[in-house]
């Protein structure tokens, strides 16, 4: 569709403006200004430079944060997305069906993710969980609260649980987009259930995947509630992941200086990972539009 | 065009199959017109047992879920001390401890307010910003629109202190409002780019020939356009009251009593009565259903909202 220029539209815009000004550009300006300053309280301030930033880069905190986030995200990835793809594959294409799996698989979407945290935290414990106590009985030894691994586990089930639905309801939507026809002529040219995969589903679906692995990504990377509730962290630092560890430096300890030169790290590698993502989505819907 | 491709394939492979009846087609073409049939029976066989992996996986997710409801409907004695699949003695206890205590389901009351809020804040500014996007190219608006998306992906928890700064110094802490805002930092994006998908679904020239009749802007915008892009607004809404429903950190940081959310109301009644298992998870219960009541008028556009109006 051909837009026309028309610069009055910036009138329209103005609300959305204001709005995101007093709810992101302030707080992120306050952000700035805490990482390049110092102070003694009763709101005096230095200026402090690059101090802060030289020691989050330079600390060993930090890059543990941040290798256990990005492991994290690795891990979900590879296990969510095959699964999603293979769900929606086998998902009813008509009939009540439909609406029965739609609704029921967005469910764990929908629930606050503390209560998330909490069914799992419930779910897993040995004395009153199902799964703990289901393990136990079967001889396993699992307890999240002490083992490391096991909170990994744990955290890591969780989230698939949570989330694998998303990838879902998306494959879905591109495999229910794919014309009859396309399969008659595979069955004609006699295709493999693998040949209509890899060279009518897949491609199709490739769209909507990326859209997945993209917000599949970014929201697992800034993941805080989930794990917050079932490991706040522990054992040890073993769950502490780059939004937890941030929280407990700004708030917990207070240490304002550190934690805004963090938070800069952290924005702008979101902000890098987010370039990402509208450049994808962008291209589809000019591709759409054609 | 997708039917008549269809009809032409049907034609092609019935023409396939006629003729190695009739004979008149060579061996090859026979075999392969068995291999059709053969593979097709096999397709039928793998489709007769596809049900399963739904099912399966939709049982996994619903057994947590449950085994909540079972906690919620047992006294706290029963959980810690038997083991049963399902409630013994069932009781509502937990439930009446909810709604008769205001600790508690102010916490609900609360939760509603700001989230409603949010969502009528959020829908109203981001209709006509989604409006200029779609049907207009200005100065910088390419830019903005990826400045929005940001926002949106922004971790709660760069935002979490400046926030309390920030509201503090408007006095607005421990106010429905302040939560409701800071809500806007990621739902006015969401709802921007999920109204602007839906708007540029509708054909321009309904605009224009409004704008030949007569219309004046926000007349043609409220009495034709809105209507138009209904359901889009509705999804943009319900996904507007979900992002801000499920969302902790901020709503947690920015209230202590009067406007405390009910998922905050969950964490701090754990740590101080000892671990009441069963009205944990009453509430948690009581947290799932307004999700649950509203999912089934969504279920269309639910992967069109999670990706942003692009699907």
């Amino acid at each position: 569709m051909d837009k026309v220029h028309n610069n009055k539209a910036w009138f329209l815009v103005i609300p959305v403006l204001v709005l995101v000004a007093f709810s992101a550009v302030i707080p992120l300006m306050t952000v700035v200004n805490y990482s390049v300053q110092d102070t003694f309280g009763n709101n005096v301030f230095f200026w402090a430079g690059s101090d802060w930033f030289e020691q989050v880069i330079t600390s060993q905190r930090f890059y543990g944060a941040l290798a256990r986030s990005l492991t994290f995200s690795l891990v979900i990835l590879l296990i969510e997305i095959p699964l999603g793809i293979f769900i929606a594959l086998n998902m009813p294409r008509k009939g009540i069906g439909v609406p029965v799996c739609l609704v029921l698989m967005a469910l764990p979407l929908l629930i606050p993710w503390n209560v998330v945290g909490t069914i799992w935290q419930v779910f897993g414990r040995a004395d009153i969980g199902l799964l703990g106590y289901t393990l136990r009985s079967l001889g396993i030894t699992y307890n999240y609260a002490t083992n490391p691994t096991h909170a990994w586990l744990t955290i890591v089930i969780m989230d698939v649980w949570h989330w694998t639905s998303l990838v879902v309801l998306l494959c879905y939507a591109g495999l229910v987009s794919i014309p009859d026809a396309y399969y008659q002529a595979a069955k004609i040219d006699g295709a493999s259930r693998w040949s209509v995969f890899r060279y009518i589903q897949l491609p199709k679906m490739s769209r909507v995947l990326l859209i997945a692995v993209l917000l599949r990504f970014m929201d697992s990377f800034m993941i805080y509630t989930e794990p917050f509730v079932v490991t706040g962290g522990g054992p040890g630092n073993a769950t502490n992941f780059l939004s937890i560890d941030l929280v407990k430096i700004a708030i917990g300890q207070f240490d304002l200086g550190p934690a805004a030169a963090m938070s800069i790290i952290y924005f702008l590698i979101i902000l890098a990972l987010s370039w990402v993502f509208y450049t994808v989505m962008t291209n589809y819907g000019t591709e759409r539009s054609r | 065009m997708t039917d008549s491709g269809a009809t032409r394939m049907t034609a092609v492979s019935d023409s396939l199959m006629r003729g190695g009846a009739a004979g008149s087609a060579t061996m090859a073409a026979l075999g392969q017109s068995e291999a059709i049939a053969r593979r097709m029976r096999r397709r039928g066989r793998e489709a007769r047992f596809s049900w399963l992996v739904p099912t399966i996986y939709i049982i996994v997710l619903m057994l947590p879920i449950y085994w909540l409801i079972n906690m919620s409907f047992k006294t706290n004695a029963e959980i810690l001390s038997t083991f049963s699949l399902w409630p013994q003695n069932p009781t509502l206890r937990n439930y009446a401890i909810i709604f008769s205590d205001p600790a508690w389901y102010s916490g609900y009351i609360n939760s509603i307010i700001y989230v409603s809020l949010n969502t009528v804040i959020s829908v109203s500014v981001a209709l006509p910003a989604a409006y200029a996007f779609s049907r207009y190219r200005f100065l910088g608006d390419k830019h903005l629109f990826f400045w929005l998306l940001t926002n949106r992906m922004a971790p709660p928890a760069v935002f979490a202190l400046p926030f309390l700064q920030l509201y503090s110094s408007f006095g607005l802490i421990d106010t429905h409002i302040a939560v409701a805002l800071a809500h806007c930092l990621f739902n006015v994006p969401l709802a921007v780019w999920i109204l602007e998908g839906f708007m540029s679904g509708v054909p321009k020239e309904i605009d224009e020939t409004a704008y030949i009749d007569g219309y004046s802007f926000p007349r043609f915008f409220v009495k034709i356009f809105m209507p138009l892009i209904a359901s889009g607004i509705g999804v943009a809404a319900f996904f507007c009251f979900m992002f801000s429903w499920v969302e902790l950190l901020l709503a947690r940081t920015l209230t202590t009593t009067s406007a405390k959310p009910i998922a905050a109301t969950m964490t701090r009644t754990v740590s101080a009565s000892g671990l009441d298992w069963g009205v944990l998870a009453a509430a948690g219960v009581l947290t799932i259903i307004p999700g649950a009541l509203v999912i089934y008028f969504v279920r269309n556009y639910i992967a069109k909202g999670f990706a942003l109006g692009r699907v």
